[in-house]
């Protein structure tokens, strides 16, 4: 990570806090975000994931700790910093009185910019979010993923130099991911800053240049997707199924087999280096497993180990 | 290129405002607002906004008219005789400055608030409560203003305004209007549920019916009348009424005052409650 010395921090929090009365939502966290980079933040539902998301958008007041975003302090510099934030919100919030297009030209209206500029702004918007065609439909009117594009779109209104994305695809078909994950590597190509909240391993992987696991307000590990694979997981992963019941049986047999085993209520995780070896000695154990996948080990892996199965919703 | 250098200038707009005192919560615009306003308000539906103009037009047919044949003449408070029509006619056009001020302030910000989730962008763009504040207010304001606006070009060919004091009608009515928008908005945005804004009507219509509007308030004990007349919409009443019939003198800066001080009011705890509300 020595590259990442002579990197412009756009974002630094230090022992970030924040309470809301008796609880504890974020508690403590330190982390960096670098110019031009793709952060990620990665947790269960509750891990405290949105409310870090809202303290760096400067629409929530810290308790305790420090917290910068461009250089500058948010509880006093909000408008300030806003104006070159782009926030796209867990739920899409948009205004649902305004057309499609409107919807853009009074959110850059808010930040002041002039018609002029919003006139080519908009179209450029439009053919960027793939709405042309739904420019003069009302935004309740729209498709799921066509509301989440609108909702990514109006954040760019501003040219923002960091995006903030909450769960940008969550209850999006899997073809809207992919629509929505190719615009946002394009954003990144131009240079976007992203800061992305999920709890879909696949696109943290898909997306993060580097990433914190969440949970219960703390931070368990820091790294990219690779390099929390590697340290907190292991090559390969040996999915077996026994059958509901006999499940736990099997899993004792298999507990020396590999690096590590994870008991799920369906299906037993092997961790080992060499996944195909492993399998064909289970099955020359005489264990004949209704179902085998050897794969390679994924995020997902890191975030059952960090975070707890039971976890997850 | 060009683009680029546009936005570089937004930015420094946010940046020399930045000096400014109450930068972290302002920054100068809330017109914006309106213009979201106009825009929304094109889809609506334009016979609810009719409806609440002809309602005190109604009122000044009915009993100023009707009603008005049996009662004759009366006096004003400053010792003229003017017709039972003439005496309502302020009294109507103050309401009509309230009811629209407040529909807005209070239904449409409550959906606003709770179901439309609009300010929570604004205040994820470069305003600041202070802004969503002043701008939705304004923006309340307004339909008062048209309203009574309505209703002067329906009184005054009919005779009812009488001076050149009375065009001063307008301004108050601005006022009166910008008073309730400011203390509807700062209601509404601590009540939470339905029952609880249907106390806002419950209020109001006695109110209108007690300030002063149909008979003085002199027919009242006197406890009674201090109770009316700390009432906002006395306080409006009388200053048109004064207006149109042209009884001006000094005392009438003290109703101008009590309004300066509810919009101020107004304006505050708004701002304190939408920080609460969306920036926790």
């Amino acid at each position: 990570m020595s590259t990442n010395a002579a990197r412009e921090i756009v974002i630094r929090a230090k022992n970030l806090t924040k309470r809301y009365k008796d609880f504890v939502a974020v508690d403590g966290i330190n982390f960096e975000v670098y110019r031009g980079e793709s952060f990620g933040l990665l947790g269960p539902n509750g891990a405290g994931k949105s409310t870090t998301m809202k303290m760096i958008s400067s629409v929530s007041q810290r308790t305790d700790g420090e917290l910068t975003i461009l250089g500058k302090e948010p509880n006093q510099k909000g408008p300030e910093i806003r104006a070159h934030l782009g926030i796209v919100a867990q739920k899409d919030l948009l205004d649902r009185e305004l057309k499609v297009w409107e919807n853009l030209y009074v959110y850059g209206r808010y930040f002041g910019l002039s018609r002029k500029f919003l006139k080519p702004k908009i179209e450029e918007l439009l053919d960027f979010a793939q709405l042309q065609e739904k420019r003069n439909s009302k935004a309740d009117e729209l498709s799921g993923g066509m509301q989440r594009r609108l909702a990514i779109a109006r954040g760019l209104v501003n040219e923002p130099e960091i995006l903030m994305l909450d769960e940008p695809t969550t209850g999006l078909d899997p073809q809207a991911r992919h629509i929505l994950w190719d615009r946002l590597f394009r954003l990144k190509e131009q240079g976007v800053t992203l800061v992305i909240t999920t709890h879909y391993m696949d696109e943290a992987e898909q997306l993060c240049d580097r990433l914190v696991v969440m949970d219960k307000g703390q931070i368990m590990a820091e790294g990219s997707p690779q390099e929390l694979i590697k340290k907190y997981s292991s090559k390969e992963v040996v999915e077996v199924r026994f059958g509901t019941d006999k499940n736990e049986a099997a899993a004792k047999k298999l507990e020396s087999m590999g690096d590590r085993i994870e008991v799920l209520p369906d299906r037993i995780l092997i961790y080992t280096k060499h996944g195909e070896q492993l399998l064909s000695e289970i099955v020359e154990a005489g264990m004949n497993p209704i179902t085998s996948l050897v794969r390679r080990s994924s995020l997902e892996d890191v975030f059952l180990r960090l975070t707890g199965r039971t976890l997850i919703d | 290129m060009i683009t680029q250098l546009v936005v570089a200038q937004a930015v420094a707009i946010q940046e020399r405002r930045a000096k400014k005192l109450g930068s972290s919560i302002y920054s100068g615009r809330s017109h914006t607002l309106m213009e979201r306003g106009f825009k929304a308000f094109k889809g609506s539906n334009w016979f609810i906004v009719l409806s609440g103009f002809v309602e005190p037009v109604f009122y000044l047919l009915a009993f100023g008219f009707g009603i008005g044949q049996l009662i004759g003449n009366l006096e004003d408070g400053s010792g003229n005789q003017v017709s039972y029509a003439a005496f309502i006619a302020p009294a109507l056009l103050a309401t009509s400055a309230m009811n629209g001020a407040v529909y807005d302030s209070t239904w449409n910000v409550f959906f606003k608030m709770h179901f439309g989730k609009i300010y929570q962008v604004m205040l994820s763009s470069s305003m600041g409560p202070l802004d969503v504040a002043l701008g939705e207010i304004s923006w309340a304001l307004l339909r008062g203003v048209a309203y009574s606006v309505g209703f002067m070009v329906i009184v005054t060919p009919i005779g009812l305004v009488t001076n050149a004091w009375g065009l001063l009608a307008i301004p108050a009515a601005t006022l009166i209007a910008f008073g309730f928008a400011s203390v509807g908005m700062a209601i509404t945005s601590y009540l939470k549920s339905f029952q609880q804004m249907n106390w806002v009507t419950f209020f109001l219509l006695p109110m209108f019916l007690f300030s002063g509007t149909f008979f003085p308030v002199s027919v009242y004990p006197g406890w009674i009348q201090t109770i009316v007349q700390a009432l906002p919409l006395w306080q409006g009443v009388e200053l048109v009424r004064s207006l149109m019939l042209g009884n001006i003198s000094m005392g009438l800066w003290s109703h101008v005052l009590y309004f300066v001080v509810m919009i101020a009011l107004g304006l505050w705890f708004t701002t304190v409650r939408l920080k609460a509300l969306f920036m926790r």
